[in-house]
């Protein structure tokens, strides 16, 4: 199931390897970022995600295997969380201009466009995990750029401010046009969110749509405790359409055989009486 | 009011304008152990300084300097705890100076004096080396100010918007290094700690952005200085304790003021 190479790439990993310690983090991973795509590492925890962004973004090199960025790229990334001291006093507002100086009239859009004008003069410290990572995609987002890198976005969010979340990046992604990188160990409406998905768990289980994935075995053997959740199972859904995170009907996303499992979510036809 | 209480109140009042926005800094960053390590090293680089005929500010600095390079690339080993670590050099940095001095039998210093400084007998030319090396500190912090926050707020975001964080890191150690070697005279090597930190930290409640933190964190030192030398010219005390005295003293006065919940 291997992915086809984006028209327009920004960043591509090529037989990336990094050992930490005695033990292999990541073992020849191939991955490419283009223009406009949403690509969702998900794995379980320890797996390397974390990791395989960090070499991506260039905090990190590894030992062996090639990193290209699109020359010039220029990369919002907002970090897994961000815990200030609370010795110093940072107003939102103040902590958005840490990442450089913008013009004013840019600065109030991207406020508007992630909903935190109402935060600016508010002390960091202050502010709720939800409203946090506004105020870090907002950051991200006054730089212009090309790719973010979002490293376990919605982590703090609950499934209501989670679906609201993803679905603010995929309108960013539609008007901006960017790549988008992000990680997460959640799953179901992290996936409804995504173009792309690759499964890591040390090395690359597999890619693909996110309905080829959810089918694909490596998958499976990775998360059979969630995919036995009955009731859980708000994603995998065995009609000709999906769901998109705000409930929407979405045409099929892709033409493949599914598995035969059960499952009594939302969706199935429960009789009433 | 005397020719040396004045030279004592332009150079304490230099000092605190430096250890004010820096002091903040070293809050920020829980670095105060760390400043503790550098300024017990000075008494290594005036030895080696006095010794050598080299002028003592330059060798301390570049002791401090050096000492807070190694540091930094010992940070990286998983051997040690950092405050081991610290603790281990911190006191290992004094006592090898202590030793030092004692094997230069020809030189005179006043123990007492290095350690908890002789702020009445600075001099015309100590008082350039303060407003001089300040000036030069101060510079070089404004220049690194944002870049310096971004990487205190979050090393690894502030990286991947372009600020060499090393470089900055590096910068940073630096300017601490000149502020202990200029406070020196000021508070003593024991002491020094305290000048950054505490009109910092007592500036914190007044504040609701990093500069107006650091700021006001020169102006408490400032008056520190002031009624420190009040203090010790009306009560005969030794000085620059009572500088540091006082300083706490506004540290404790600050706490009284009531915290607005939205700083």
């Amino acid at each position: 199931m291997n992915a086809p190479a984006p028209a327009e790439p920004l960043l591509t990993l090529t037989g990336v390897s990094l050992r930490q310690g005695n033990s292999t983090t990541l073992d020849g991973i191939d991955l490419a970022v283009g223009r406009g795509e949403i690509v969702t590492l998900i794995g379980p925890n320890g797996a390397g995600k974390t990791t395989l962004l960090r070499i991506g973004l260039g905090l990190l090199a590894p030992d062996t295997g090639e990193v290209w960025r699109r020359p010039k790229l220029i990369v919002g990334y907002m970090p897994q969380r961000i815990a200030v001291d609370e010795t110093m006093p940072l107003t939102a507002g103040r902590f958005l201009a840490l990442g450089g100086r913008v013009p004013r009239a840019h600065r109030d859009a991207v406020a508007a466009e992630t909903n935190i004008v109402a935060l600016l003069g508010r002390p960091v410290q202050r502010l709720s995990g939800g409203e946090m990572q506004r105020v870090l995609l907002a950051r991200a987002l006054l730089r212009k750029p090309a790719l973010l890198v979002l490293d376990e976005p919605a982590q703090s969010l609950d499934v209501t401010g989670q679906a609201e979340f993803y679905r603010l990046i995929a309108a960013v992604r539609t008007q901006r046009g960017c790549g988008v990188l992000l990680v997460s160990h959640d799953l179901h409406l992290v996936m409804g969110a995504a173009d792309r998905v690759v499964c890591l768990n040390h090395h690359v289980c597999c890619t693909g749509l996110p309905h080829d994935v959810r089918a694909h075995p490596a998958y499976r053997a990775l998360f059979p405790v969630v995919e036995d959740m009955a009731g859980l199972a708000v994603y995998t859904h065995a009609h000709n359409h999906e769901h998109a995170p705000s409930g929407a009907v979405l045409p099929h996303a892709g033409d493949h055989a599914h598995d035969d499992h059960h499952h009594q979510g939302p969706h199935d036809h429960v009789r009433h009486g | 009011m005397d020719d040396f209480l004045l030279r004592a109140l332009a150079g304490g009042i230099g000092v605190a304008i430096v250890a004010g926005p820096l002091g903040a800094f070293v809050v920020w960053r829980r670095l105060a152990y760390f400043g503790d390590t550098l300024s017990h090293s000075a008494l290594l680089g005036i030895a080696i300084g006095l010794a050598a005929g080299i002028e003592p500010e330059l060798t301390t600095i570049s002791v401090c300097a050096g000492l807070a390079v190694v540091l930094v690339a010992l940070q990286h080993q998983r051997y040690l705890a950092g405050d081991t670590l610290l603790g281990i050099l911190s006191h290992s940095a004094l006592s090898l100076g202590l030793v030092v001095v004692a094997f230069m039998p020809t030189l005179r210093l006043d123990l007492m004096t290095l350690l908890f400084g002789d702020i009445l007998a600075v001099t015309a030319s100590d008082l350039y080396w303060i407003w001089g090396g300040g000036a030069v500190s101060l510079a070089l912090l404004a220049l690194l100010w944002r870049k310096l926050l971004a990487i205190t707020v979050h090393e690894e975001l502030a990286r991947v918007e372009g600020v060499n964080a090393t470089l900055v890191r590096l910068g940073f150690m630096l300017l601490i290094a000149l502020v202990i070697a200029v406070a020196l005279k000021i508070v003593g090597i024991l002491l020094i700690t305290s000048l950054l930190i505490v009109p910092a930290a007592a500036a914190r409640r007044l504040a609701a952005t990093p500069e107006a933190m650091a700021i006001l964190a020169a102006l408490v030192g400032s008056l520190s200085v002031a009624m420190g030398l009040a203090f010790s010219f009306a009560w005969d005390t030794p000085t620059g304790p009572s500088i540091v005295v006082a300083a706490a003293t506004l540290f404790a006065a600050g706490l009284l003021v009531p915290l607005r919940r939205s700083i």
